[in-house]
């Protein structure tokens, strides 16, 4: 556990050692505040909760987190760092684990800098603070799937670009797990158990049950496992393909 | 000490490494030679844990790389190909990285360092990002990278590659100085390197061994050992001189080059012509520029064993 710490702590020092943390923050504080007040109508709708937010979040997620987390390893990979790195005394899971923790972590302080929305909320009327939060947390695991699918993806491949693209259709096939879009493909032939299990599987679902004040253990069982299972996904991938 | 049992990597496509088995022991410098793609660098990612054998074992001090990776890792420095570091770190950012991730702590930590900092003079660019350094000093950070916990064996991939002829010398007088209490192997392709920093060399093409010896024993095996080279003041006592030695029985055969009036000897196996050679430039009269014995050449000993 001592050394997933150094590597985080390196790893996320390095975010800020270079514009890329700053710009990033940026616009993802610009878009979700145009989202929010323009396309969510938060005055019009005259109500003091932040829906109008958190109902855009899973899309604004959906290219500004494979965004982060295309260069987890795509670069240390062109760069030939990783070599480096895996021959410290460090487990493939010390450092597959510390560079996501990295990664969340810095979703996470971008996520926290929304705080002015809360203030401006609060100063406006009296929203339910317990529901807010609960929709933070929910954010904030969502940030981790796409973040865990995004690290797939990104050991697949030396070329950022690639696993940028990789990373986003596979979190929309994730978002849209529970639409038609996706859901039509499977009903025609597949047992309904099946289609079930597929839409159940939906990130927005889940999200959208906790965004409501709701913390279910199955809500935060599913981001746990599907974090786990793409991290895991994640090692295997890099066993296989890190000298190439 | 380091031990390799018949190492094998095989690829869908090729053999990379096709059983390779030696020993190296402390106070020895192993200088693994051999040509692009024969197989070098695989197998000192297998021994640095980088990458695993399709079969065979190799342990780095009776640490096996498989079952005990960490601790094998721990007794070892490694310089991967090309030295690759993290660009957007500074210098000291790096190095205490490095020191975390090796468990240095307190005293020495600090001392080693301060060791490093000062061994591989570090101390002017400390602050600088790695990216705006040249390339002998990313390679010397990448050599600090290696050294700083001090470890027993040390396995260095091209050290000098790259690098203008000033700096090849620092890394080789850096090596030489590790070489008393270490286990140094590094690989290269410049001949001269081997015969100036190493005991002993492994010759290693399509991913066999095909040599083990020392340098010099290398050199042995040239036609040119034991080959007495002259250079004439005049280019017009050339044909004179190449007929005199062409008399003499124990030279196998004659080199000319006209362009710098030199000839080249080269003596039957296991004759020492020298004095034959000098008798009968100074009976000729012949004007001699330089007169001396190769010990071989290394360069035409691997042509011949890899090709």
């Amino acid at each position: 556990m001592r050394t997933v710490g150094i590597i985080m702590r390196r790893e996320l020092a390095s975010y800020f050692a270079t514009p890329l943390a700053y710009v990033y923050i940026l616009i993802f504080l610009l878009l979700a505040n145009a989202f929010t007040f323009y396309l969510g109508g938060f005055y019009e709708l005259g109500q003091a909760d932040l829906g109008a937010f958190f109902g855009f979040i899973p899309f604004l997620y959906l290219f500004l987190i494979p965004a982060i987390a295309m260069k987890l390893w795509a670069e240390e990979r062109k760069t030939g760092s990783i070599e480096l790195l895996m021959t410290q005394p460090v487990t493939l899971w010390d450092a597959v684990l510390g560079k996501f923790l990295a990664a969340w972590l810095f979703t996470g302080i971008a996520l926290a800098l929304t705080f002015p929305l809360w203030l401006t909320v609060n100063y406006l009327g009296k929203p339910d603070n317990g529901a807010i939060l609960a929709a933070y947390l929910g954010s904030f695991l969502l940030a981790g799937g796409f973040l865990a699918v995004g690290s797939c993806m990104s050991a697949l491949t030396r070329n950022q670009v690639v696993a940028f693209i990789l990373g986003v259709v596979v979190c929309f096939l994730f978002v849209m797990a529970g639409f038609p879009l996706v859901i039509d493909v499977f009903r025609t032939w597949a047992p309904v158990a099946l289609v079930d299990a597929i839409a159940s599987l939906s990130f927005l679902t889940h999200f959208q049950s906790i965004a409501k004040g709701v913390i279910d253990a199955r809500d935060l069982l599913y981001f746990a496992m599907l974090i786990g299972l793409f991290l895991y996904a994640t090692a295997i991938a890099l066993e296989l393909r890190k000298a190439d | 000490m380091i031990k390799t049992e018949q190492l094998t990597k095989h690829y869908p496509s090729l053999t990379a490494v096709d059983g390779v088995t030696f020993q190296v022991s402390p106070g020895e410098v192993l200088g693994f030679l051999g040509p692009n793609g024969a197989g070098k660098t695989t197998t000192m990612r297998m021994l640095a844990g980088f990458i695993a054998p399709t079969s065979g074992t190799a342990s780095i001090c009776g640490h096996d790389v498989i079952s005990a990776p960490l601790e094998a890792k721990a007794a070892l420095g490694y310089l991967p190909e090309g030295a690759p570091l993290y660009g957007e770190m500074s210098v000291r950012g790096f190095l205490n990285f490095i020191a975390d991730l090796r468990g240095l702590s307190g005293e020495r930590r600090r001392a080693r360092l301060a060791h490093v900092i000062e061994h591989l003079q570090l101390a002017g660019v400390l602050e600088q990002n790695i990216d705006t350094l040249s390339k002998g000093f990313r390679r010397r950070v990448g050599l600090a990278q290696a050294i700083v916990h001090d470890p027993p064996v040390l396995i260095l991939d091209e050290p000098t590659d790259g690098l203008d002829p000033n700096q090849k010398q620092e890394v080789r007088t850096l090596i030489e100085e590790m070489a008393r209490n270490k286990i140094i192997v590094i690989s290269t392709h410049i001949l001269e390197e081997v015969q100036a920093v190493c005991t002993r060399a492994i010759i290693i093409a399509r991913g066999r061994i095909v040599a083990d010896a020392t340098p010099a024993a290398l050199a042995a095996r040239s036609r040119y050992h034991n080959a007495v080279s002259m250079q004439l003041e005049e280019p017009a006592q050339l044909p004179a001189a190449r007929a005199a030695l062409s008399a003499v029985p124990q030279i196998e055969s004659i080199e000319v080059s006209e362009r710098e009036a030199r000839l080249t000897a080269l003596p039957r196996a296991g004759q020492m012509i020298l004095p034959a050679v000098s008798e009968l430039a100074a009976h000729q009269g012949l004007k001699l520029k330089e007169l001396h014995l190769e010990s071989g050449r290394l360069d035409e000993v691997f042509r011949t064993i890899t090709a």
